[in-house]
């Protein structure tokens, strides 16, 4: 396997990760608008330590983007300029609305104000995020700049496809999020509660994939067939909807690090699935032709030198990250 | 508004935000580490307040830096994606090492902030420290991609592509380290002046309490010392700037003529028709004792650079003056204290002192900011100097201003909350401390 390859890995790896543990942090945003402030305060003693570093996962990837595979880095930035930059505002107006409630020395009526900040650009970051995850894998972006404004900067990423995948990650995340929160709420009542919830968002999850197909197949689009062609993302999706009936049963039974395993790895199965029709593309343009691995990669000795500085970088982050969770999360 | 200048002056605008928080971020652990260890040490609980008091500050300048710091790592690219497709695999290796220290920075807060009575409490104080020396790791890494740009290395240049790189040469470029050193140290003597600031503004209000005495010390022994190796550290990244970059030195000096015994300008305002300063006090033959260490040296000036590859001289030379007329009262300042410890002056009952302090609050962040403005726009109209135009470098998406507008309004916004919340921190100290 080549420098190249193993360096698209770990940068799957990181968007995983964002996902999986960014995507909760998100998703805890939404949870608030549907259970109401009940969890305000599970949410902020179960964020508070760890969202930070869960936020960097998306900035070691963008870093492994221009570093490693450049050309994607500015054809994603270029093409898709303004969902990313609405996705930005989200992410600093989440992070800082987060912090601001729980540091403000006074707990006025300014925590409403702030709380309604985190939670609405929660969904939006986690909305413009799935867009700009649609754009890229569905085959819009057109290979070279062309076309009116509308038609290049506009029509790539706003499209019934890419809403639909905006959709989809929105709900997967509160659902995520609701796996997470069940074993930090503190009273059975409460528990009944956001289990309830989080049947309901499963529910919704499995609506909204069957959207994103529905709409696939509308638009004509590049994924569902990469999808049925792929037995390894068909097997991938298999398993996911098989740990199913585990994770109701854990659910119940009120086993918490059962739960989180399994519905961190539905989630990470059902990217992981992704990822293996995506490979070795990152992009795939209206025309067919794609960035890939082969056609943008940086220099060798660039690559050999990422791959050994990301794998010296998660030989000090793992331990620290072990180290955090365990302080907070046993 | 060109979409050009749109593009310059949102990164402009957001580095020059962000670099406020990061530099706090570099500096500010070390202020609440230090007040920890007095506390571990004495056990007074003034210490312990004020640790925790700093902490909360630096958890907000953190989460503010982080997510500032995120926006410029995407707007490299949605404003500048020609510049990063090229420089991207060469200069990425800094920006990697610097997501890990960031990384062993967040986690080491979180551990530092919500662990205060979850490990013991040596643990604790480590943790703050880790903060402290992951930001000045990443702060490093990130200046020396900036020093890149001013003295680009490791790659060669040729017909147009970008062959034969070497990463690690690129890091190691000759700028990085009086910038980083220059940059570190800025950052610790911003910070402790606008710490020690606030602090004297409150005891100047009456707020005569140990707490804020004792803060005061502590940011003005860091912003003095900081201050006291500025001009020492400024005197290598000149000497550094007038080998590499002769341009940004002129530039600096507003030195129009090559000359032997090249005098050194100060104030005055260039003009760039007549090639001349007006107004200003020249000292014969000190730039060539400060560009090359002695007095009769030639220092190229503005009219050996093309006039196409000739950076803004009044923005250039005003900034430059800035920085080191401020840098100069915070020296002075510094001295000051220093002697008022030594001869046990009761400096906090002295009222045109703590009005000086006051008044000094931004000068370290409006040297700072003055600094980076000679760094940034004396590189111009180059983004990697010497191979890549900025211009060349702009993305090619139009109506960038309403992308700036929206930065300049959301930041605006931010600035005036975090200010507010910081008056509400103090408002909660003065009321446990019942000084209301």
């Amino acid at each position: 396997m080549s420098y190249a390859e193993l360096v698209a890995i770990i940068l799957g790896i990181s968007l995983i990760l964002y996902v999986v543990l960014g995507g909760a942090d998100f998703g805890a945003g939404i949870i608030e608008i549907i259970a109401g402030p009940k969890y305000r305060s599970t949410i902020s003693k179960a964020m508070g330590p760890v969202w930070e570093a869960n936020h960097i996962w998306l900035i070691i990837a963008v870093v492994i983007l221009f570093n490693g595979f450049p050309k994607v880095y500015s054809t994603i930035s270029t093409a898709l300029h303004i969902p990313l930059l609405i996705t930005l505002v989200g992410i600093t107006f989440r992070g800082a609305a987060f912090t601001f409630r729980h540091y403000d020395a006074f707990k006025d009526g300014s925590q409403k104000t702030y709380s309604l900040v985190f939670q609405w650009s929660s969904i939006l970051t986690v909305f413009f995020l799935g867009i700009c995850l649609g754009a890229v894998m569905g085959g819009s972006i057109p290979a070279e700049i062309s076309g009116s404004f509308f038609s290049y900067y506009m029509a790539p990423w706003l499209n019934v496809f890419t809403i639909s995948v905006g959709l989809f990650t929105t709900v997967l995340s509160a659902y995520i999020a609701a796996i997470f929160l069940l074993g930090e709420v503190d009273s059975d009542e409460e528990y009944e509660r956001l289990h309830d919830i989080t049947i309901w968002l499963f529910a919704a999850s499995v609506l909204a994939g069957g959207v994103l197909f529905l709409s696939a197949y509308l638009t004509q689009n590049a994924f569902p067939e990469r999808f049925l062609n792929n037995p390894v993302s068909i097997a991938s999706a298999a398993t996911a909807t098989a740990l199913v009936p585990f994770i109701f049963r854990f659910i119940n039974a009120k086993r918490i690090w059962p739960l989180r395993v399994l519905g961190g790895g539905q989630v990470l199965l059902i990217i992981a699935g992704w990822f293996v029709i995506q490979w070795p593309d990152f992009v795939i343009f209206s025309d067919s032709s794609t960035l890939n691995i082969a056609n943008t990669q940086a220099p060798f000795v660039t690559m050999r030198i990422l791959f050994w500085a990301l794998f010296c970088g998660v030989l000090v982050i793992f331990p620290s990250l072990y180290y955090l969770f365990k302080i907070f999360k046993s | 508004m060109s979409d050009f200048l749109a593009a310059r002056m949102q990164m402009a605008f957001s580095l020059g935000w962000h670099i406020i928080f990061a530099c706090i971020g570099m500096s500010m652990p070390f202020f609440m580490a230090f007040a920890e260890w007095r506390w571990l040490k004495t056990k007074k609980e003034v210490y312990l307040d004020l640790a925790k008091a700093w902490s909360r500050g630096v958890a907000i300048f953190f989460a503010v830096g982080a997510v500032s710091g995120t926006l410029l790592s995407f707007e490299l690219g949605m404003l500048w994606p020609e510049f990063m497709k090229h420089a991207g695999p060469i200069i990425g290796m800094p920006f990697s090492l610097e997501g890990t220290a960031f990384f062993v920075e967040a986690i080491a807060l979180g551990i530092f902030l919500y662990g205060w009575n979850k490990i013991s409490p040596r643990l604790h104080w480590i943790s703050g420290l880790v903060v402290g020396i992951s930001g000045v790791a990443s702060g490093i890494f990130v200046v020396a991609a900036n020093g890149w740009m001013n003295s680009p290395a490791g790659f060669e240049f040729v017909n147009g592509e970008y062959i034969n790189i070497d990463p690690v040469a690129a890091l190691f470029n000759e700028a990085w380290f009086s910038q980083a050193l220059h940059m570190t140290l800025a950052a610790f003597a911003s910070t402790g002046f606008a710490v020690a600031g606030v602090h004297a503004f409150l005891i100047l209000k009456g707020k005569r309490i140990e707490f804020h005495h004792e803060a005061l010390k502590i940011a003005l022994i860091f912003g003095s010392i900081a201050a006291f190796a500025m001009p020492i550290t400024g005197d290598i990244a000149a000497k550094s700037v007038a080998k590499r970059q002769p341009a940004k030195l002129a530039a600096m000096e507003a030195h129009y003529h090559t000359q032997e015994k090249a005098p050194l300008i100060i104030g005055g305002i260039p003009n760039d028709e007549e090639q001349e300063v007006k107004y200003a006090i020249q000292i014969p033959g000190l730039l060539s004792f400060l560009a090359h260490g002695n007095f009769k040296e030639e220092v190229i000036g503005l009219d050996q650079i093309p006039e196409d590859e000739q950076p803004p001289v009044a923005i250039t030379h005003f900034a430059f003056q800035i920085m080191v007329g401020l840098g100069m009262i915070m020296m002075l300042i510094g001295a000051l204290y220093f002697f008022f410890r030594w001869k046990k002056i009761d400096f906090f009952t002295k009222g045109w002192w703590l009005k000086v302090l006051v008044l000094a609050t931004p000068f370290g962040f409006l040297a700072l900011e003055a600094g980076w403005i000679v760094t940034e726009v004396g590189r111009q109209p180059w983004i990697i100097y010497g191979v890549m135009r900025t211009e060349e470098a702009l993305t090619p998406m139009p109506g960038i201003q309403y992308s700036f507008y929206s930065i300049v309004a959301i930041y605006s916004l931010l600035t005036l909350v975090i200010i507010w919340l910081m008056s509400r921190q103090i408002k909660a100290i003065h009321k446990k401390y019942e000084v209301s």
